[in-house]
């Protein structure tokens, strides 16, 4: 086939419309999240103590530093689907978590604690914390990387890597609701070492499924 | 150069707005510039230019099925050139050599500085032969004998829809095909 056929042909499917990366995406992750909150549902739960939680303001500290990292990364992970697009300028969205933790680091250090500091770190849920939250990451990342597969992003393994960035910030958003652990400190430490798990499998994966 | 890739841009809102013929003609532009690119990316590499056609053709694959990606306020140009250096680097990777490709190959280029010839390039064609017999016909069909979609839908018993649906799998498996090989 010479260039010029080619260019025929594409002309003609000119028609072809595909939808824009960001609404593959929402699909993607809403097919997705069913499979995570089954996981959820059945080996976690939301944790029995929930409505005194919730006015402990470190409780609801989890969400926020979870959600400033997902809903941060859906957006850079998008602009990044675009080819000529660059992470500058953009990156310092991914270091909202970053600060907000460093805060609520800061405000528990100047209260009273109600238990050292050691304790607090450690937690009683460091191991299903790691386990849970890549568990429940996995069938979000797959949605994630599904969606970024739509794009053209020129580095596909950062692309892979802000999926993972993506999946674990929505799966440690339900592991917050289940865990009794609500020291930023604790939050720091494990829900980090899960969410760096989860990053580097979506940029492994990343590198492979989403050149174009 | 300033005026030509504001036409592109013009050329390119046109197409995404349903205007084939802007469309047909915004790929002819730009394909001399893609073809000095690649020439000058596989010499820099060290291989044959001959094969600057194939890197023509992904390219092409590649911006129609993801200009969807393109933001119609933005210029095209640089929209492109990122395209193209992505498809010239994976090629060049591919055919064993690990290159940095500046990406001014591409801006530097001056119009009518490349020949206007069209090629015939053998990836396509061989990816072409292993495609499921209905979409082969229908982009044989379209490509090779000229034919319009309706006049491909006629000849094959098919309906128009039928025939659009089996160009555009058939451009994606094509371009699967190229990147997967």
């Amino acid at each position: 086939m010479d260039t010029d056929q080619l260019i025929r042909t594409l002309a003609a499917d000119n028609a072809h419309r595909a939808p824009r990366v960001g609404a593959v995406l929402t699909m993607a992750l809403l097919v997705a999240a069913p499979f995570s909150i089954l996981i959820f549902a059945t080996f976690l739960g939301v944790r029995p103590d929930v409505m005194t939680a919730m006015h402990n303001p470190f409780f609801d500290t989890k969400f926020a530093v979870t959600l400033s990292l997902a809903i941060p990364a859906i957006i850079v992970s998008l602009h990044l689907s675009r080819p000529e697009a660059l992470l500058r300028g953009w990156g310092w969205l991914l270091l909202l978590p970053v600060g907000l933790l460093a805060v609520a680091i800061g405000s528990e250090a100047m209260m009273a604690p109600a238990m050292p500091m050691t304790m607090r770190l450690m937690g009683k849920n460091s191991r299903s914390c790691l386990m849970a939250i890549p568990a429940m990451s996995l069938p979000l990342l797959a949605g994630a990387l599904f969606g970024l597969r739509h794009g053209a992003p020129s580095r596909p393994a950062l692309a892979g890597a802000l999926a993972g960035l993506v999946a674990a910030g929505l799966a440690a958003t339900l592991y917050a609701s289940h865990c009794t652990d609500d020291s930023p400190l604790f939050v720091a430490t494990w829900y980090t070492i899960a969410t760096a798990a989860v990053t580097a499998i979506g940029a492994a994966v990343g590198s492979r499924v989403l050149r174009y | 150069m300033r005026g030509r890739e504001d036409e592109w841009t013009g050329l390119m809102r046109s197409a995404m707005t349903g205007d084939d013929a802007a469309y047909h003609r915004l790929l002819k532009a730009v394909t001399p510039v893609l073809r000095a690119a690649a020439r000058r990316g596989l010499a820099r590499a060290g291989q044959p230019p001959d094969q600057a056609e194939d890197i023509v053709q992904e390219i092409l694959l590649a911006v129609h099925l993801k200009r969807h990606t393109w933001d119609s306020e933005a210029p095209f140009a640089p929209w492109l050139f990122a395209i193209a250096r992505n498809k010239l680097i994976d090629a060049l990777r591919r055919r064993g050599r690990r290159v940095f490709v500046n990406i001014d190959d591409f801006a530097e280029t001056l119009p009518g500085e490349a020949p206007q010839e069209t090629a015939s390039a053998g990836e396509v064609s061989a990816q072409l032969g292993t495609l499921p017999q209905r979409q082969r016909d229908v982009l044989q069909s379209i490509a090779v004998e000229a034919a319009s979609i309706k006049d491909t839908a006629a000849k094959f018993s098919m309906s128009e829809g039928a025939v659009r649906v089996a160009l555009h799998r058939g451009l994606a498996a094509l371009t699967a095909k190229l990147r997967d090989q």
